[in-house]
């Protein structure tokens, strides 16, 4: 960030500046674009909540109930809103397999165009949080600090310092949020899955929600520093005592057997 | 007690003598002493010996080139500079450098020691003897004899009276040193009884730092609040809010077991001490779909639906709830300070 | 004399240097029986080594630390290069410790091996001291250097803590807040002693600069003393050895602290440092910058002391919530119990040597070391005390071991709850029967030697396996134990028939011994004879 200013006059830089406007243009164009069409979606709305409806037949009735009523083995979606649908299934955790203490994370069943019929059709039967847009979720230009301030106020006490995750009663668990996409973690913050508490807008506004995604994408992603070294999984003094005990007294034991042994003899007499 | 009282029999045989063959039942093979040494191959081929020395010499001038090597990385690479090893990840290329040289220079120099002392210095086994630690019966004889005559010199045992009063003034003197340390903090009086929460005090969402209101707070959700008033830089922001903050969530009514907490609660939000009741940590492990609030440092587990009492673990009491309702603007207030204290419990707390 | 002016003529400077040394301070008496002090060589017998030297690089590294590290806990705003904390708000302590890191230069590498050393320190204690356990290296005359490393142990462990909580961080300021809760539970004084602890309420301002002073200044100051001791009592009562050929209660085998031992323990000093160095330039330790600053409202999950502590917070953990109301008063059982606990279970430990003593009824000096096989019940006592202590470590990090072996917090708690009792017990019973069998084994060695592996057809037809004897070293090393008999209460009526009733003690006393040195409790030594008589009368296989 600090060099910003020395690259500046690289004899590149106009060509990096030129990329950039193209981009920008093109995203312009993406984001201005689809507004055009407006009127065309409410047909293709009401195409997608019959297609979820098929599909949510097929998938999901025999636990929510045929009009997402809800029965013993399922919560009822009359009111869950699509971003719910949109992170239960495009985590894997709906549809769930098998009972247990809390559905995990696994893979994804349904495409996004299934997922987003589904949503549709789940949104249809009750309002509730709305899948967020892409600009919504995006980190960029968020406060960092900040959101690691919001972090530690609203998310650490179960997904630990910086997203490692930790458990909960009876086998539940708050899950690591390493490699979770920006648009889950924000419908998780809204919609409250499973044991999570919701953080709704009304509580949490938007911005603030940016800013801890800002705060795990740094801290708790592929390109997450740590200076020091070997991270041991971010979990704190349990697997540092554990590094310490097998690698670090360990190794001074392994050594120390070297100082004491006898020197090989010439030969055998 | 003593060892007078344990029939000589009773010990085992002693080994008496130094590399005495003792035969007897206590011992039945005897000693046959050190065994004759034998030489290593460094000890009667000198190429080998040669081999040794220049591996220490080179183990000592490896650990040289690391130390320079130490210097120019504190010299080469930017404090912040990250770099990219497998398998350790994105690590600061200069801790990794630094230690790794130092590390090199000062290990180095062991294995260098240590492989001399292995390879070419003596090792043939020596015995040494050891000598008695409790002195000779005429050295204790000459011991006490002399402690008595100083005893008596002093006339200690006589004069009782400054023996007496020197003895209270040795055990009085320290007690300046306890008086001092009264000033190390003030007396607890009640201060452990009461928080910043007061009839009328607004609750102040930490988020947003805005007045909650009743319909911010939805079913499922989890908020945290404090006091109106009190500001992040104040000089005991870290002291109120430490006892201050507060849990907010919402059941629906129906279904809030406790009656109390049910008529403490506005609407079916409810607000609780944020502070676990077993020693102090911050509990809001919120499971919303139980409302069992569990606390991360000890596992305490209270149930938020049923007047917050513990379920599992350690904590003695349940969270204390701090009454609320709405003002006249529609914002969440409290209607006074927590009812008991907030926090681990104490002697006094009754 | 005509010495002194020859000395003056030919003495090289490094005598003169000594000899000027010698007048005033005496060094060649010393060195005359240090010099070539005998040391005998042990894997085993350098874990202390271990510890002092870890001991040394903490001291270094801690000095160094002090330069950069401002133990305050005054508000301030960073504005450092650490981008993710930019603009939060947080204690003088903090901010320096987040500049040690990412500001000073090989601050950060400091700040790892002064923590690194550290574990390896209080780890490397818990190994010598078990070492000296369950070899019984404890047995007179070194029960006070046992209570010297004891100390050291117990001190290490507060030296820690008070440590790991300077930097003012969300995950050891938890820590205070537990300490703090814990000494309000203690009846009476608790209020008083934590009002005083803390100049106030918690966290108040004053407590980060009153635990810098301890860490620094008055436990490490202790602790220097008692290494001091400890080492003058290693050289005064010289090393303990394992039993041999040669090898006897009144001499001491191995080589001398000059050359060689100078050069290995040297050696081997650099060979911490340098590998405790490295081991910081690959693992990250506390990383306090992800941590965030202290806020009494904040928390984050797996919130755990350094290891050492670790089994204390399992006492904590897995402790009902049992809180006694009346006439007023608090009796906080749930805290207070775990507390009590932590003492009795470290305090045992110290006490066990002179427990021991007063069984035996030994007052003799020992210099040759059991093997733990030969002393069932020691052996049994220490490992079921081995088995309460990380039981308890599960329990300190039971969320841990929940989320990563898929478990539920509860059962684990529960496991713990369960195990505390169960656990000693058993491991007690195991190890007694696992000794009883090695010395067996021994007796077997011994009486009818060692299988070879080779297998010989007899002319009958008969297969058997050859047994080697044992060469008369290895006879003399593996019946070189001493064994002791009960101690009986002996007659209730004298010869007079008066009738004497032996004491409560006396009975407890008697039991005990039984136990350890009972019919059951040992396998008697093979005697020459048994051997005479296999060897002789049994052929030759």
């Amino acid at each position: 960030m600090k060099k910003l200013s020395a690259r500046r006059r690289h004899p590149l830089a106009a060509v990096v500046v030129l990329l950039l406007a193209l981009a920008a243009t093109g995203g312009l164009y993406a984001a201005f674009a689809p507004a055009g069409k407006a009127q065309a979606d409410e047909t293709a709305q009401s195409l997608a909540i019959d297609e979820g409806k098929k599909l949510y037949s097929v998938g999901c009735a025999s636990c929510h109930g045929s009009g997402g009523q809800g029965t013993t083995d399922g919560p009822s979606l009359v009111g869950v809103g699509s971003a719910a649908v949109d992170f239960q299934v495009g985590t894997g955790r709906m549809p769930a397999q098998q009972p247990g203490a809390q559905v995990p994370k696994k893979k994804v069943i349904y495409n996004q165009a299934e997922i987003d019929q589904l949503a549709a059709y789940v949104a249809s039967l009750g309002a509730g949080p709305i899948t967020p847009t892409e600009s919504q979720v995006d980190p960029a230009g968020a406060d960092v600090a900040k959101g690691g301030d919001l972090f530690r106020n609203n998310c650490a006490q179960c997904h630990n310092f910086t997203g490692k995750g930790g458990a909960l009663t009876n086998g539940k668990y708050a899950p690591d949020l390493e490699g979770v996409s920006p648009k889950h973690i924000y419908e998780a913050m809204q919609t409250g899955p499973q044991s999570m508490p919701s953080f709704p807008d009304s509580t949490m506004p938007e911005q603030e929600k940016k800013d801890i995604i800002a705060y795990i994408e740094t801290v708790n992603g592929d390109e997450s520093e740590s200076p020091g070294g070997l991270a041991l999984g971010g979990l704190g003094p349990v697997s540092e005592g554990l590094f310490g005990w097998i690698f670090g007294l360990g190794g001074l034991i392994a050594i120390a057997v070297w100082v004491a042994a006898h020197t090989a003899k010439a030969k055998k007499s | 007690m003593s060892s007078q009282q344990i029939p000589e029999e009773n010990l085992p045989v002693v080994q008496d003598t130094a590399h005495g063959a003792v035969e007897g039942a206590g011992d039945p093979f005897a000693d046959p002493g050190l065994p004759a040494h034998r030489p290593r191959i460094q000890d009667i081929d000198e190429r080998a010996a040669r081999r040794s020395e220049r591996a220490v010499a080179f183990m000592f001038t490896l650990s040289m080139l690391a130390t320079i090597g130490f210097i120019a990385s504190y010299v080469i690479f930017p404090v912040d500079k990250i770099v990219y090893i497998w398998p350790l990840g994105h690590v600061s290329a200069l801790n990794f450098s630094l230690g790794m040289t130092l590390g090199l220079a000062l290990f180095l120099i062991g294995t260098g020691a240590v492989h001399w002392a292995r390879t070419l210095m003596s090792d043939v086994e020596v015995a040494d003897d050891r000598h008695a630690i409790e002195a000779e019966p005429e050295v204790k004889a000459k011991v006490m004899a002399d402690f008595a005559a100083g005893a008596k010199e002093s006339a200690i045992g006589r004069r009782k009276l400054i023996r007496n009063t020197m003895f209270g003034a040795l055990a009085l003197v320290p007690l300046s040193g306890v008086v001092l340390l009264r000033d190390l903090g003030p007396l607890p009086e009640k201060k452990l009884r009461s928080t910043l929460w007061a009839k009328g005090k607004l609750l102040v969402n930490m988020n947003t730092m805005e007045p909650l209101r009743p319909e911010d707070v939805v079913v499922g959700s989890l908020t945290f609040a404090m006091p109106e008033g009190l500001e992040e830089d104040a000089h005991d922001f870290q002291t109120q809010i430490a006892k201050a903050a507060l849990m907010i969530i919402r059941i629906e009514p129906e279904n809030i077991k406790d009656k109390r907490e049910r008529e403490w609660a506005h609407e079916g939000i409810v607000a609780f001490s944020k502070i676990c009741t077993h020693v102090g940590c911050p509990i809001s492990l919120y499971e919303q779909q139980t409302h069992h609030v569990l606390c991360p440092c000890h596992q305490s587990t209270f149930d938020l639906s049923d007047g917050a009492r513990v379920i599992f673990g350690p904590a003695g009491h349940a969270l204390p709830q701090l009454r609320i309702g709405v003002n006249s603007e529609g914002n969440l207030e409290a209607l006074g300070d927590f009812e008991e204290p907030v926090g681990p419990a104490f002697w006094e707390r009754g | 004399m005509s010495t002194a002016t020859e000395t003056q003529r030919k003495a090289p400077a490094g005598e003169r240097v000594a000899d000027w040394a010698d007048g005033r301070l005496g060094i060649y008496g010393l060195a005359k029986a240090n010099m070539r002090k005998i040391f005998p060589d042990h894997w085993s017998f350098m874990l202390g080594e271990i510890c002092l030297y870890s001991f040394i690089i903490i001291i270094l590294t801690g000095v160094y630390l002090t330069l950069f590290f401002n133990p305050s806990m005054n508000e301030v705003v960073y504005h450092g290069s650490y981008e993710p904390m930019n603009g939060i708000r947080m204690s003088a302590a903090y901010a320096s410790t987040l500049d040690i890191s990412f500001d000073v230069r090989g601050g950060l590498l400091v700040r790892q091996i002064h923590h690194w050393a550290a574990i390896i320190f209080l780890a490397g204690m818990f190994v010598h001291m078990f070492r000296v356990f369950f070899t019984g290296a404890y047995r007179k005359p070194r029960e006070i250097n046992w209570l010297f490393g004891f100390l050291l142990f117990v001190l290490g462990m507060f030296t820690g803590f008070t440590g790991y909580s300077l930097p003012d961080d969300l995950l050891s300021g938890t820590g205070v807040r537990f300490t703090q809760g814990a000494i309000l539970s203690m009846p009476i004084v608790g209020t008083y002693i934590s009002m005083f602890l803390f100049g106030g309420e918690f966290p108040g301002t004053d407590i980060i600069s009153r635990f810098y002073s301890i860490h620094i200044l008055l436990l490490p100051g202790i602790m220097l003393g008692l290494v001091v001791g400890h080492l003058i009592l290693v050289f005064f009562h010289k090393h303990t050895q394992f039993a041999g050929p040669g090898k006897t209660n009144k001499n001491v085998v191995g080589m001398p602290l000059l050359p060689v031992y100078m050069a290995k323990a040297g050696g081997f000093f650099f060979l911490v440092f340098g590998f405790i160095a490295i081991l910081s330039a690959i693992a990250t330790i506390n990383p306090i910058w992800a941590l965030g600053p202290y806020r009494p409202d904040q928390v984050s999950t797996g919130a755990q002391p350094d290891w050492y502590m670790g089994f204390a917070e399992g006492f904590v953990r897995v402790m009902p919530g049992w809180e006694i109301n009346l006439w007023g008063h608090t009796l906080v059982l749930g805290v207070l119990i775990p507390l009590v606990l932590f003492g009795l279970v470290l305090g045992a430990l110290a006490l066990y040597p002179f427990i021991e003593s007063w069984i035996t009824g030994d007052k003799r000096e020992h210099h040759i070391l059991d093997r733990p096989r030969n002393a069932p019940t020691r052996t049994g006592l220490g490992v079921a005390w081995v088995t309460i202590y990380f039981v308890m470590l599960i329990g300190g990090g039971n969320d841990i071991w929940a989320t990563h072996f898929h478990l539920s917090l509860n059962a684990i708690s529960w496991f713990v709850r369960i195990a505390f009792f169960v656990g000693p017990v058993l491991a007690f019973v195991v190890t007694r029967r696992i000794c009883l069998g090695l010395q067996r084994r021994d007796k077997e060695k011994v009486l009818h030697g060692r299988e070879s592996g080779t297998i010989k057809r007899l002319p009958h037809g008969e297969f058997v396996e050859i047994h080697e004897p044992l060469s008369p070293a290895q006879l003399h090393t593996l019946t070189a134990h001493e064994q002791y008999k009960p101690v009986e209460i002996g007659p209730t009526v004298d010869e007079n028939g008066v009738e004497r009733k032996p004491s409560a003690l006396q009975k407890l006393r008697a039991r005990l011994s039984q136990s350890y040195f009972g019919e059951d409790n040992q396998i008697a030594k093979p005697t020459a004879e048994e051997y005479k008589e296999i060897t002789s009368g049994h052929g030759h296989h």
